[in-house]
């Protein structure tokens, strides 16, 4: 039974310097990483030693809390270092690629004749676990959990997102592989949700709800689609994994070889040529964005989209989970009479001499600044009109900001990660983080109630 | 200049006085902050720009206050004009400059004092300027009587920043409105200065008991005293606001273009101003109909501002100009979009009802509005009580799935037992 959605609320950032559909590859790069940041709540605890030898999908550290949950390495090589940050916590694992790929090969799986328990067991052991991931917190996924459904957009409405049908294309059967392996772990659906049914990858898909969403961002969120089809209850679960993963993961099943390979969208007005490259996780930035060139010394680089990613360095690496590298100039400069002029270029949600809602479909190029500063929460009304779930945004965040367990609980913090608060932290008149405030209350949470 | 600044900026930074600099500093240019946690970009608004608009929306009312000031008291003296003109006998000169030297002063008072109290609050305190007072400063000279000695309202400004807002922690977190706070500062402290009929035209207070002696009556107050005759003031000339009143809250026109302006530019809450207009509607039909059904009798006190038809509440007193931009005041009101109609709603009803009933002063609006600051907070409750409400009863038709480990663990128990 498929059910479609309509978002009203919302707004589409548009900006200037999406990614061109055509795919480069990009040149290997010597050194791929993993940042521990990407793994929120695991503590991780190595497997291996520095200066030790690994294959690609080799287990290099586990998740200290759960023990069966591993994680690998994207690639062939040598450990080179072990970047740890305050009290000794592992930061960054770095490793020097070989120059011939070797890679870890396990027996391949049918996924139509083993069960759950066993499907689970395997991905835990492959590294492949660390794609699924659940709410409420918005980690990864804990195994020891029933999901009542299982829950993958297809269909990205961030900001300048690599286009899902685009780099999906082709990839129907390890997709089919993996969505058959996730349904066994699960009583209930798996519910995927595309912007157009018929172009999509996963209009042929067996076994799957498929739902077609449409409307402004975030309705290509998977925290809006679980709240219009399914909203998650005290004491329940839901995973949620990533169409880009899903290959992955369908690949592991379908041959026993962890390919961390992933096709990237390099966009952001700041880059001359922006396009799609084919990589692998973890890889060096640089090795695909001077391909493409940046216009300007001075610019934002941003691992993921510009509502959700996190800042990096050209020299930083490719994140775990992203398909998108963006990157947009630095706004550090002062604007004269900057709050009362009227302003032509740049995306508001009010008409007070703003004139962005003369044209809906102009592009922007917006920089990092804040437009603003700091502030009380003053403005009541506007969070609304961006925030298309059953919950009252602003009210949720005060409970955050005072950490009042039950008032997060009763006001549905369970049912929201940080990126759904995105669009209203980009309109928020006092510059509130919103997202940070989310992220801490739900880290509160999950060490409070668990 | 840019440049000069910035390395003035970089000098204060950590510095006692940093956010007085930087107060002035954001004033005159957008600061150099970029993002740092969250989403990357950010869209253009902010309270600077919020604020601005509002203050935008009122320089009309200031305006055409400055010319009614001079208006009036001239007609008083001279008598009004048979035939009116707009160019001949309102935007004139001589109206303009005595409007401008009576009022400018209480601006200037009203920004000084405010100011001054918001800047020391926020360097003792260490943190930024806030925007908040920029509107509280330009409702303040509208909202009181032309006459109002300059030290009234300078004590009454101190009174309402302090204990109307900062004591609660500054903008964003007081439960009253500011500026009404100080209106409301200045009626009960000096109640003879306040109310009666002679403080609602320029030196009308001066005159009296002199042979020269000019009334300064507000059409509230003529209906409040019982007279039930007609009064020499047309309903265009209501609506227009060329009539006695506080500054700037004659004219319903120009309150009327600013409520739609900052409708359109969507800073303030259409569901307030019109719930709160219907309220008023409401509370003004159901004294027509007490009238019309000779429930009060015409020597009753009431009798005057009952039987005033319903719908010329809104354009005379104050109650237009409270609910465009007082009842709208985002911190004070309700949050909630549901709240936001009862709340407007309660504050057009009460209103009218304290307007009528009140008798020692022929006006509610600044008091309805208060009170239902007041209650604000107890109507979201209530209408965030309904969204869990509803969290709840899903929850309780859910089917939560047991963990394996569940399982397990009860297994464990049956063991150990």
């Amino acid at each position: 039974m498929s059910k479609d959605i309509r978002i009203k609320k919302g707004l589409n950032i548009n900006l200037v310097g999406a990614a061109e559909q055509t795919t480069s590859k990009a040149v290997l790069s010597n050194v791929y990483a993993l940042n521990l940041e990407d793994f929120h709540g695991v503590t991780p605890k190595m497997l291996v030693k520095e200066g030790a030898e690994v294959k690609a999908g080799e287990a290099i550290f586990y998740n200290k809390n759960i023990e069966d949950m591993r994680f690998v390495s994207p690639v062939s090589g040598e450990i080179v270092e072990i970047v740890r940050g305050a009290r000794r916590r592992i930061l960054t694992i770095k490793i020097l690629a070989d120059k011939e790929q070797s890679y870890q090969k396990d027996t391949a799986i049918d996924v139509n004749a083993v069960d759950g328990e066993s499907i689970k067991k395997v991905l835990l052991q492959s590294g492949c676990w660390a794609f699924v991931k659940q709410r409420p917190y918005d980690i990864v996924a804990n195994p020891d959990a029933t999901p009542k459904a299982i829950f993958i957009s297809g269909y990205a409405t961030a900001p300048l997102a690599a286009e899902t049908d685009y780099v999906l294309r082709g990839k129907e059967k390890e997709i089919q592989a993996a969505i058959t392996a996730l349904a066994k772990m699960t009583p209930g659906q798996v519910h995927v949700s595309v912007g157009n049914t018929e172009t999509s990858p996963f209009t042929n898909i067996n076994g799957i709800t498929l739902h077609k969403v449409s409307g402004p961002h975030p309705s290509g969120l998977v925290g809006t689609q679980i709240n219009k089809i399914d909203p998650i209850n005290k004491g329940e679960t839901v995973w949620t994994v990533a169409p880009q993963d899903l290959v992955i993961i369908g690949e592991y099943l379908l041959t026993g070889q962890f390919n961390a390979e992933r096709t990237v969208a390099l966009a952001g007005s700041s880059v001359k040529a922006p396009k799609y490259y084919s990589t692998k996780i973890g890889a060096e930035i640089s090795t695909f964005l001077y391909a493409s060139g940046v216009n300007q010394d001075k610019f934002r680089l941003i691992n993921g989209d510009v509502l959700t990613g996190v800042k990096t360095t050209p020299e930083g690496y490719l994140g775990f989970y992203n398909n998108t590298v963006t990157a947009i100039p630095e706004g550090d400069d002062y604007e004269f009479f900057g709050w009362n002029k009227p302003v032509f270029n740049k995306i508001s949600s009010t008409r007070a001499l703003t004139f962005s809602w003369l044209n809906k479909n102009k592009k922007y190029d917006l920089d990092t600044n804040t437009n603003g500063e700091h502030r009380a929460f003053v403005v009541t009304g506007r969070y609304e009109e961006v925030f298309p779930l059953d919950i009252y945004p602003l009210q949720l965040l005060k409970a955050c900001m005072v950490k009042d367990l039950d008032e997060m609980e009763q006001l549905g913090l369970y049912e929201v990660a940080p990126e759904d608060f995105a669009l209203t932290e980009f309109i928020c008149i006092s510059k509130q983080p919103h997202q940070q405030i989310i992220r801490e209350g739900l880290d509160l949470m999950y060490q409070e109630i668990g | 200049m840019k440049e000069k600044l910035h390395q003035l900026k970089l000098k204060y930074q950590g510095k006692k006085m940093a956010p007085a600099f930087n107060a002035l500093h954001t004033f005159l240019y957008t600061p150099n902050e970029t993002t740092h946690s969250g989403g990357h970009v950010r869209a253009v608004d902010d309270l600077k720009r919020t604020m601005n608009t509002v203050i935008l929306a009122l320089v009309p009312c200031l305006l055409f206050g400055m010319f009614n000031a001079g208006y009036q008291h001239y007609s008083a003296i001279n008598g009004f004009p048979a035939e009116f003109s707009l160019f001949e006998h309102f935007i004139t000169w001589d109206n303009f400059w005595l409007g401008a030297i009576t009022i400018l002063p209480l601006v200037v008072v009203s920004y000084g004092v405010g100011l001054l109290i918001e800047f020391i609050f926020a360097v003792i305190k260490g943190h930024e300027v806030e925007e908040g007072y920029l509107v509280t400063g330009m409702l303040v000279p509208l909202i009181i009587p032309v006459d109002t000695p300059l030290w009234m309202l300078a004590v009454a400004v101190a009174f309402g920043v302090v204990i109307g807002k900062e004591v609660f922690g500054g903008t964003g977190m007081n439960i009253l409105n500011p500026a009404l706070t100080i209106r409301a500062f200045l009626f009960f402290a000096y109640p003879t200065w306040m109310s009666g009929d002679k403080v609602w035209v320029h030196d009308a207070v001066n005159l009296a008991g002199t042979p020269d002696a000019i009334s300064g009556e507000t059409i509230l107050g003529y209906l409040a005293a019982g007279n039930t005759s007609e009064f020499s003031y047309s309903i265009s000339d209501m609506f227009f606001g060329f009539i006695p009143g506080s500054v700037g809250e004659t004219s319903t026109f120009l309150i009327l273009l600013g409520g739609l302006f900052l409708i359109f530019s969507k800073i303030a809450s259409w569901r307030i101003m019109l719930s709160a207009v219907i309220g008023s509607l409401v509370m003004g039909l159901v004294f027509n109909g007490a009238v019309a059904w000779e429930w009060i009798p015409e020597y009753s006190k009431f009798y005057g501002l009952m039987s005033f038809d319903f719908w010329k509440h809104l354009i005379v007193g104050g109650l237009a100009f409270g609910i465009v931009y007082m009842a709208t005041d985002p911190v004070t009101g309700s949050q909630t979009n549901k709240g936001k109609w009862i709340y407007g709603f309660l504050i057009g009803f009460i209103s009218v009802m304290i307007r009528v009933f009140n008798p020692g002063y022929p006006e509610g609006v600044f008091l309805a509005i208060l009170l239902m600051n007041v209650f604000a907070p107890t109507i979201d409750h209530y209408v965030v009580q309904g969204n869990v409400k509803k969290r709840l009863k899903r929850l309780k038709n859910a089917t939560i799935l047991p963990k394996p480990s569940d399982g397990k663990a009860e297994e464990l128990k049956v063991e150990t037992v």
